[in-house]
């Protein structure tokens, strides 16, 4: 079975799999990142959703072979040493989580959006965000924290990186 | 375990009516428990019987490092009771709130209820967490007097410490194993008086945010059961369907596949990876037999529905006129965002699973009869487990009962998961219904009655809602029926003279649960909506009518509140308009004022307030979040969510075509105002979707012209 190397989380790793085994279970079942979550496995609910090369991407919908050779980051790897990212900061100073299970994928989508757009407007969050599914009904306290997200970025001395 | 010494604290007099018995447990440290869920007058419930013999007790107890550990009876799945029930004992304790850690119980039937529902969590074990966690710190305070040689009056205790006058300090670890051995309590063992709190009524994220936020949080299928194999189950086609035959040579010869096994509900697939498994799940081949409803579709059962209303009564004497108002409500998935799942490890004679169940006694006993052990369930343990949203959905275990199985038949663990098309189509659903209202209108603008027929598809309820139910009631309710639930939960809050409601149950073969709100997610709606209407009729504003007939200060008081900061009645463009409703449900009241665009074609909500009165508020935050929640859920179905069945199939398969909201739909603010009328403690997880929903109706026929009736509005597939 063909090997495929590719950094996760900041960490080379390499899996021996079939080369179109969707990332989302190799993640779970192989690698035992359980943050990213099956909600749909057809790319509809977000609640897997990850970063490519610092791109929001659904790993329910792409394959191992697919992300060999590049960088892929799930909830795991967002904190680091030097503590909570700024989202994960205002996710908490919001209050935002119900039960939880779609909120890794909420947080790695609001990452990804204050990445290329640092302030943005209710109206591109609407776009950004829609896309990910909140069961329990925490999209007002996600698009407040995204706000706070972006002040908090805004301010921060040194942003950090992911 | 021997209990020594009861104690009958009494909370302070208007904090709560209900005594509940304490007394120390036999333990190396302390431990409290409080006798629960009963609500006997005093001189019964001060009979120290042995009470451990008959029924699990609520727990406080205090290690030597100074942690304190409460066992909860119940599931979280976003509720966020276990912040509260960390509040309420931080509160009694005085110690911080993140000293304190709430763990979940396995499944045991001395829990005298064990089920997460009916919004009943903090309303049952408020009180005796209260008076736990009181005689606790008093027992603590006691230790430490004896230790000092002080009178325990002199001392005062915060964050986790008792303080002499002379400055020494000494942690409740260091008093635990001595506070175990106080035999009296020296000073008062009762809980505080709402004025005294300063972590209860405080509004405080959630305890477990860090380990949601960070993906730490473990899920079910998260868990890491060392062999646990990822199973999937193809299923019937249409609901209940049953596989006639099935070839599985090819799903058998494809990589990672472990095992296949034929179960009641279809055939499973267990192999190394989920996805290796969904592959060999494809290429199975069975043919199936149609499930009991393949003669049904929506226009049958609206249909059936409608006929079962029946002729209509004789109006009371003297009425004029009679107002009719028709409605219909679709059946709807649950749809949690976690799917339903498990992990199974059954060995010869013993079976251990572990999932997020609502009522995990019922689990327990499911899996036990399905593995032949119905007179042995002891041999089932069930672990409940976090879980990503129930809203009803998780009373059903049937997830479990498949684990358990296929985990037998291959003699490995197990965890076997719910596909989203699974969870959409062989769900057990909120019923359909149909509605008439007649409201019966006299002379001089009078109203001299009101009659609600609901025709509705039986509602399968879980065991344990008789044992909730008769906690509630008082009275022994062993099995709970559609017409006794219907009966001791939906009233008219108006006077409106001559009430009458009633159920007119219709069985369909269509797998059935209860959803939020349960039957007022339908009634409650409806006559909500026509109140609206016969305000139209009566050519009065219906904010003003709603407070002429109310009865209860309650809701008079939530409806002034929302009329208050929703401006209602302000100048708004055309095209945009208010709509207000209430609801007075669980010990609770609530008013909605939702503000609706209709100008865009699909109806934007624009704003959402909300005024509610739950008693003593014990985490304005978590209740501020169910509201907000359960708006989206009203603004969801209203509007966009509702499945059709097709030929005894179930049409929508995921959140493509389920359309339940997303950011772009939700409104700019979802306000909540809190009234406080009383220290009761009131339910909370219910209670916002019914008259969200209505206000949301009422504001679309306002802004349009035309009352909504049919639910949701911007059916597509009809």
């Amino acid at each position: 079975m063909p090997a495929h190397s590719f950094i996760l989380n900041g960490q080379p790793v390499s899996v021996e799999s079939p080369a179109d085994l969707p990332l989302l279970w190799v993640l779970r079942d192989m690698l035992g990142v359980t943050g990213p979550k099956y909600g749909c496995g057809v790319g509809v609910c977000g609640a897997c959703t990850s970063h490519l090369d610092g791109e929001s991407f659904r790993p329910c919908l792409h394959s191992v072979g697919e992300v060999a050779g590049h960088e892929v980051r799930t909830i795991e790897g967002l904190a680091d040493a030097t503590g909570l990212h700024p989202v994960q900061q205002a996710w908490i100073a919001e209050d935002v989580a119900q039960c939880g299970f779609c909120q890794p994928g909420q947080i790695m989508a609001a990452v990804a959006l204050l990445r290329k757009n640092p302030q943005p407007s209710d109206a591109d969050i609407d776009a950004a965000m829609s896309d990910n599914v909140c069961r329990c009904g925490t999209y007002v306290r996600i698009r407040s924290a995204i706000h706070r997200a972006a002040l908090l970025l805004r301010s921060g001395a040194s942003l950090p990186e992911r | 375990m021997a209990d020594a010494l009861p104690t009958d604290a009494a909370p302070p007099g208007g904090l709560d009516r209900r005594r509940f018995l304490t007394w120390l447990v036999a333990s190396p440290t302390l431990m409290v428990a409080a006798r629960w869920g009963l609500d006997l007058p005093s001189a019964q419930a001060a009979e120290p019987s042995a009470p451990e013999e008959t029924s699990l007790n609520l727990y406080v107890a205090v290690r030597t490092d100074g942690r304190v550990v409460t066992t909860l009876p119940r599931t979280e799945m976003g509720q966020g009771i276990t912040t509260a029930v960390a509040m309420l004992v931080a509160e009694e304790l005085d110690t911080g709130l993140d000293s304190v850690d709430v763990c979940t119980a396995d499944a045991d039937p001395r829990w005298l209820i064990q089920l997460t529902g009916l919004s009943s969590t903090m309303r049952y074990l408020a009180g005796p967490l209260r008076a736990a966690a009181a005689e606790a710190r008093a027992r603590l305070v006691t230790a430490a007097a004896h230790r000092w040689r002080l009178l325990a009056l002199t001392l005062t205790t915060a964050q986790g410490e008792v303080h002499a006058p002379d400055g020494r300090t000494l942690g409740y670890g260091e008093l635990a194993e001595d506070a175990a051995r106080v035999l009296l309590p020296e000073v008062s063992p009762l809980p505080k008086s709402p004025g005294e709190y300063t972590v209860v009524g405080q509004p405080t994220g959630r305890v477990d945010a860090r380990d949601i936020v960070t993906g730490a949080a473990r899920y079910t299928l998260d868990l890491d059961i060392p062999g646990a194999m990822p199973t999937v189950v193809a299923r019937p086609p249409t609901l209940r369907g049953t596989v006639q035959s099935f070839n599985a040579s090819t799903a058998r010869a494809m990589p990672g596949v472990v095992g296949v096994v034929q179960l009641p509900s279809g055939v499973a697939v267990a192999a190394r990876t989920f996805a290796q498994a969904f592959a060999a799940r494809d290429a199975l081949q069975i043919t199936w037999a149609p499930g009991p409803a393949s003669h049904l579709s929506d226009a049958h059962i609206r249909a059936r529905l409608r006929d079962a209303i029946g002729p209509r009564p004789l109006p009371p004497l003297l009425t004029t006129r009679v107002v009719e108002g028709r409605f219909d409500f679709p059946y709807l998935a649950h749809a949690p965002m976690e799917t339903q799942s498990c992990v199974a490890r059954v060995t010869g004679d013993t079976a251990e699973v572990w999932s997020g169940v609502q009522d995990p006694k019922f689990a327990r006993s499911q899996v036990a009869a399905a593995l032949g052990w119905a007179l042995t369930p002891q041999r089932v343990t069930v672990h409940p487990i976090r879980a990503g949203g129930g809203f009803g959905r998780r009373f059903f275990t049937e997830a479990a009962v498949e684990a358990a199985l296929v985990s037998r038949s291959l003699g490995q663990p197990v965890k076997l998961m719910w596909s989203r098309n699974d969870e959409m189509r062989q769900g057990h659903y909120r019923p359909a219904s149909h509605h008439r209202i007649l409201a019966s209108l006299g002379p001089g603008g009078s109203v001299l009655g009101w009659h609600h027929r609901a025709a509705i598809p039986t509602v399968e309820f879980p065991h344990g809602f008789g044992d909730l139910l008769t906690a509630m009631a008082g009275q022994v309710l062993p099995d709970v029926t559609s017409a006794v639930f219907f009966a001791l939960t939906q009233h008219v809050p108006y006077q409106f003279g001559w009430v009458a409601q009633e159920l007119a149950e219709v069985p369909l073969p269509i797998p059935t649960a209860s959803f939020r709100s349960v039957f007022t997610s339908q009634v409650g709606v409806a006559n909500e909506i026509f109140v609206d209407q016969l305000a139209r009729e009566l050519q009065r504003d219906p904010v003003e009518l709603r407070r002429s007939r109310l009865k209860s200060r309650r809701l008079k008081a939530v409806l002034d509140r929302v009329v208050l900061e929703g401006a209602w009645g302000r100048a708004l463009p055309p095209g945009v308009a208010q709509g207000v409703a209430v609801l007075e449900e669980w010990d609770s009241a609530i008013a909605h004022l939702v503000e609706v665009d209709v100008t865009g074609g699909t109806p934007r909500v624009l704003r959402v307030v909300i005024a509610a009165d739950v008693g003593l508020p014990i985490n304005p935050k978590g209740i501020e979040a169910q509201l907000q929640g359960a708006a989206l859920d009203a603004m969801s179905t209203t509007l966009s969510a509702g499945l059709h069945i097709d030929a005894g199939a179930v049409r929508e398969g995921s959140f493509a075509d389920y359309r339940w909201l997303r950011m772009k739909h939700a409104p700019a603010s979802i306000q909540v105002h809190l009234v406080r009328s009383d220290d009761r403690v009131g339910g909370v997880g219910e209670l916002g979707y019914p008259s969200a929903a209505a206000a949301l109706a009422n504001a679309l026929a306002r802004a349009t012209g035309t009352m909504p009736t049919r639910f949701p509005i911007l059916d597509e597939g009809a």
